[in-house]
């Protein structure tokens, strides 16, 4: 008789006693998280797992178990769901892992029950315990890839979220980056911007990078291409926002901004693009207070 | 002759219409055409329309920069309008920025600037 018969019995014919114990390990061991599940989800999600673990079982090669193979393809599905369940509601995966581990307690027990033999019994502890760790290692699989997804979501929406482009007035637009400005995130801003400056006609195109953290050979370099493409297209670029700070960095760098336009605020920069366009800011001229205003608000510009 | 772009004079401004599917030949020959043109007919400006254009190599680019070059030797103002958005990230990847070339979002802009005399 092959290894690995004798576990497939247990499973099969005390399926049952084999739940109760299971849960039963899994709340010795801890891990069942009852502060955030119920004992009814609990039994639910251990009978779908240990289900389709032994539907897995009887299909597939016990001695070098694959959970990549068709016959698994089951348990894959039941375990995807059940972990999704259980990261969502903050299990880690030392825990989830955990959890299907305290399944070997009561699966040797059972086998260490049945078999006499010894030799026979350690060979088919063997493959039990080979079953059950590729069974956990799967989880944390399916937890690492149900993550991936999620940073891979966040990330398109952040590129998305990132790089929005506003009119300020007819003709000038304004698209003011935040945070790090990656290839990926350059290439898009300036489709994004190319593609407004068409639709809305803009003949000003202000990029602020105020929130630009730093700005390095490469990040002037995603600047100056934008700046080029801007001006290509027949718009006039300025890049405004540049802090003291960075105006050092990048005259160390050796960074030549050539014939672009910078402005220190997207004010100044504002502000050349209404006297380009033939405007004026002028204030409401009030009798009392127009006379020598030197706060900044009001007059001129 | 060839029809690579037809070219019109309004206002005294020269307008040059490019059409799409222009190729390596044609574009040498419409350096030739425009290059007379503009000298014969004593334009005030050059408005070269590549709206039309969808795809740009570097030949292509380089030939535009020198139409804009020929115009602005033989003293009018020349600007280049229309281009798309995808054409302008592709001469900006190939590293041609050409600096010397005036651009314009459309014809109608372009003429403004030649009339303020920009």
């Amino acid at each position: 008789m092959s290894a690995g018969q004798e576990t497939l019995k247990v499973l099969a014919e005390r399926f049952d006693d084999l739940l109760l114990r299971w849960t039963e390990a899994q709340s010795e061991e801890g891990v069942q998280r009852t502060d955030v599940f119920s004992k009814k989800e609990v039994r639910e999600q251990s009978t779908r797992l240990l289900r389709a673990f032994l539907d897995g079982a009887k299909g597939g090669d016990l001695d070098d178990p694959d959970l990549s193979t068709e016959s698994w393809a089951d348990l894959r599905d039941a375990l995807r769901e059940v972990s999704e369940e259980r990261t969502e509601r903050g299990v880690t995966p030392t825990q989830m892992a955990t959890f299907i581990h305290a399944l070997k307690t009561p699966l040797f027990e059972f086998l260490t029950d049945r078999i006499d033999d010894s030799k026979a019994l350690a060979a088919e502890l063997i493959v039990a315990a080979r079953l059950v760790d590729a069974f956990a290692l799967h989880t944390t699989e399916a937890f690492i890839e149900h993550r991936e997804k999620v940073i891979e979501r966040q990330r398109a929406e952040m590129i998305e979220l990132s790089s929005p482009v506003v009119e300020l007035w007819k003709g000038i637009l304004a698209i003011p980056l935040i945070g790090a400005l990656d290839s990926a995130r350059a290439q898009e801003v300036m489709e994004n911007l190319l593609e407004a400056i068409v639709e809305r006609q803009a003949e000003i195109v202000i990029v602020d990078i105020t929130g630009v953290r730093t700005v390095d050979t490469q990040v002037a370099q995603h600047l100056l291409r934008t700046a080029a493409a801007v001006r290509l297209m027949g718009a006039e670029c300025i890049i405004s926002g540049i802090s003291p700070t960075i105006a050092q960095t990048m005259v160390q760098l050796g960074v030549d901004v050539g014939e672009v336009l910078t402005r220190a605020s997207i004010r100044d920069a504002l502000v050349h693009g209404f006297n380009k366009l033939g405007w004026d800011i002028q204030s409401i001229k009030r009798p009392d207070e127009h006379a020598g205003r030197r706060d900044g608000r009001g007059g001129r510009v | 002759m060839s029809d690579a772009a037809s070219l019109f004079k309004v206002n005294g401004v020269l307008l040059v219409a490019i059409r799409e599917d222009i190729d390596d030949t044609d574009i040498v020959d419409l350096q030739d055409r425009l290059s007379n043109a503009v000298n014969d007919e004593a334009v005030d400006g050059v408005v070269i329309d590549i709206s039309a254009l969808e795809i740009v190599d570097t030949f292509v680019g380089r030939v535009l920069g020198q139409l804009a070059k020929i115009a602005h030797l033989l003293s009018s103002d020349t600007y280049v309008v229309g281009m798309r958005p995808a054409v302008a990230m592709t001469l900006v990847e190939l590293g041609m920025t050409l600096p010397e070339m005036r651009t314009a979002l459309d014809v109608d802009q372009a003429m403004r600037r030649i009339r303020e005399g920009e």
